[in-house]
């Protein structure tokens, strides 16, 4: 179990309550659940990682409670009550310096605090659909949902929220348009906000701007959008509608810049990785699929049996670099490796696979470079633990040059 | 006069066709229509003719080796050739099954509820359609005919589950013809689209046997073997009523094949055991999924859990999804 939680790289939760976790180098996918006390009140609402190392997984289901799974380990080591089901599911999860923020559909934020029974709560208004932290401002969550504008609130002062969006300017026709936030994200490196609607409408605001209307609308498609995802490079995003659709769309100027093909169901779940150009979607086609974002192709596609809810990709899992190095290189010269005891080893460089569990490379492990096609079959030289951090580092920038 | 080439048999250069030597002629030089057609068709002949002999010898040298004779090769079909669809169910699957236990159906397939469903067209339909409603009612038992009267289907939704119905079907018209169908499961469960094409009333079928009675046929469906073949093969299943009549020998079929699904609806009776006489009753028509949509029928803001994109789906001949 605990092998096989550590392969995976991408987590899925299903709409039957099993938590998969995929391997995309093995091309598996494993179940984390117990099969005879399935039941559908566990239906996996949002997923989201317990620590920043991204050791753990906590997942939030239909019945109110919010499970720690722990990828090192293999099992769920904790379970605790977060809610019952009338107050509806949840629509966000997060971690603060130890203490867990739930959001449910009904508007009740839960600040938990570790051990000690005494929550903070705030209440954000009915009809919540997502609930979002800033990664870089652990203490700001936005939130929002039907005919609830989007909220900016800070946990430290929980009275009143710091920003609320005011809705845009009435349409052509004078019409009051209506409110429906779906999903949120905050870009980095700045304090903008981006929103999408199910009035298929993706909106930036900037709550340090003075005004509370949207920096930037544009409008995507016909149908209800779903969720969105920052992808690495800023001034773009990716948004999923009911249709199926993925969309990369420019922030600069709200243009579209491409379309994602593939997903025949709507789209339930979208992350993009942090620093790869890679997006993950999941939708109630029942499958997985791994894009990558430059030349908008498919690069995996994974069935899983049931509907599937949210996705997490993790950030720190080099597996992920192997599916940037394209499959056909131009001719490079053979290069000699060095290794410690200065030996040479000529191999053709066709493409590198690098499997290590922990950067950076001055750590204790050894980190061992294979060479080949992106099937790895090529001769593998290791070079030694005890090898100096100035020896190791030259071939690895190499490698992320080559890519 | 200087003698010009021979223009009767054009030679062509050995070198551009390649493998032809000595060198043929090819129909495409010959300007003359008339005489371009003589030459075509006298080539077909030829290659019919040479077809024929050589199955001619091939049928001879089956003959000959008599027992000895190599079986014969299975004709290519397309569904023979069929990509292989990663989510065809698989029967032992724990997952799936829980999956399946426990969806938008398993009230009926429970027991818990019994199928009533109601009829309706788009509004003002016309007479073929209306005749097909009517059918449509004395093939699927406890189904009531409503006309359509111009309301909105959102506001229709909650008024059937009021009065316990589990199924709405709405027959779409289009120039006077029923074109489209959508079957929506009532409490919350999924609605179907589909195309509806090849639609023939009891009146156009030829050695028909006389109309069915009231008794709750067999359901018979074949071939829908894709986790999303299941779920619409399901939805067809609960339409009928739990316990059929074996006394009323009617059956109601649903062959899916290349993402067509025909509907028949017979009469059988066994002659002796191996025997079987079957009468066609009963309208039929071809339907074809168009979109399966989660939840009561919402176009514009209901998530769909299939759609069919043309170009995306329909690019390879031998790719099927139901």
């Amino acid at each position: 179990m605990a092998v096989k939680s550590q392969l995976c790289s991408v987590w899925v939760g299903s709409e039957t309550g099993i938590l998969k976790g995929v391997s995309l180098s093995k091309k598996q996918a494993f179940n984390f659940c117990e099969m005879s006390c399935l039941t559908r009140d566990q239906e996996v609402c949002t997923m989201a990682w317990g620590d920043p190392h991204e050791t753990e997984v906590l997942i939030g289901c239909l019945n109110g409670r919010v499970k720690t799974f722990s990828t090192e380990k293999g099992i769920f080591t904790e379970s605790r009550e977060c809610g019952d089901l009338s107050q509806g599911r949840f629509t966000g999860l997060a971690v603060m310096d130890s203490s867990l923020i739930t959001c449910v559909e009904s508007g009740l934020l839960k600040v938990w605090n570790e051990g000690s029974s005494n929550t903070a709560e705030i209440n954000v208004g009915t009809g919540v659909c997502r609930m979002r932290q800033n990664p870089s401002q652990r203490h700001h969550v936005a939130t929002g949902g039907k005919e609830n504008p989007l909220k900016l609130w800070d946990l430290q002062r929980p009275d009143k929220s710091i920003f609320t969006a005011k809705n845009v300017a009435n349409d052509w026709l004078d019409l009051r348009v209506p409110v429906w936030v779906r999903d949120i994200a905050f870009i980095q490196d700045s304090n903008k906000i981006v929103t999408c609607t199910g009035h298929h409408q993706v909106r930036v605001y900037d709550p340090s701007s003075p005004q509370r209307r949207p920096v930037l609308e544009t409008q995507y498609g016909e149908y209800p959008l779903t969720t969105l995802s920052l992808p690495a490079d800023q001034a773009s995003v990716v948004v999923g509608n009911t249709h199926g659709q993925l969309a990369i769309l420019d922030l600069r100027k709200g243009l579209v810049r491409g379309c994602i093909k593939g997903l025949a169901g709507g789209v339930r779940g979208l992350q993009c990785h942090p620093s790869l150009p890679v997006l993950a979607s999941c939708g109630l086609d029942r499958f997985l699929r791994v894009h990558s974002l430059k030349d908008r192709t498919l690069q995996h596609k994974v069935y899983m049996k049931s509907r599937l809810n949210c996705v997490l990709l993790s950030s720190r899992d080099l597996e992920l670099l192997w599916l940037h190095i394209p499959q056909s290189w131009p001719a490079k010269p053979k290069l000699p490796l060095i290794t410690k005891r200065g030996v040479c080893a000529f191999f053709g460089v066709q493409g590198l696979y690098i499997s290590g569990s922990n950067l950076p490379v001055s750590s204790q492990s050894s980190v061992s470079c294979k060479a080949g096609t992106a099937d790895p079959g090529g001769p593998e030289v290791t070079v030694p633990a005890s090898a100096p951090a100035w020896k190791i580092l030259p071939w690895l920038l190499l490698a992320v040059w080559w890519n | 006069m200087s003698p010009g080439p021979n223009f009767d048999i054009p030679q062509e250069e050995s070198e551009s066709a390649g493998s032809s030597f000595p060198p043929t002629f090819s129909l495409s030089t010959i300007k003359n229509k008339q005489r371009r057609h003589l030459m075509f068709m006298k080539l077909k002949q030829e290659k019919r003719k040479q077809k024929l002999e050589l199955r001619k010898k091939r049928k001879k040298e089956r003959d000959a080796l008599g027992d000895k004779a190599p079986p014969k090769d299975v004709p290519k079909t397309i569904e023979n050739q069929r990509v292989y669809d990663e989510t065809t169910v698989d029967p032992e699957d724990e997952e799936v099954a829980f999956d399946e236990g426990t969806d938008e159906f398993s009230a009926y397939f429970n027991k818990l509820t019994n199928p009533k469903v109601l009829i309706t067209t788009s509004d003002r339909p016309r007479g073929r359609t209306v005749r097909f409603c009517e059918q449509l009612a004395t093939v699927i038992p406890n189904a009531h005919v409503y006309y359509r009267r111009g309301l909105a289907l959102k506001r229709i939704i909650p008024q059937c589950v009021s009065r316990n119905f589990t199924y709405l079907m709405v027959i779409n018209e289009d120039r006077k013809v029923p074109n489209g169908m959508v079957l929506c499961h009532l409490p919350d469960g999924p609605t179907a689209h589909f195309k509806v094409s090849s639609v023939r009333l009891r009146k156009e079928m030829k050695r028909r046997g006389k109309d069915p009675t009231e008794h709750h046929p067999e359901v018979i469906l074949n071939n829908f073997s894709t986790r999303l073949g299941h779920s619409i093969g399901r939805m067809f299943a609960a339409l009928f009523p739990h316990d059929p009549h074996f006394v009323g020998r009617q059956v109601a079929t649903f062959h899916n094949q290349r993402d067509f699904i025909f509907f028949r609806f017979h009469r059988y009776i066994f002659k002796n055991e191996k025997r079987v006489g079957i009468q066609e009753l009963g309208p039929r028509f071809t339907l074809k999924l168009r979109s399966l949509q989660k939840g009561t029928f919402d176009s514009k803001f209901g998530e769909y859990e299939w759609v069919h994109k043309r170009h995306e789906m329909d690019s390879s001949r031998r790719k099927f999804h139901l």
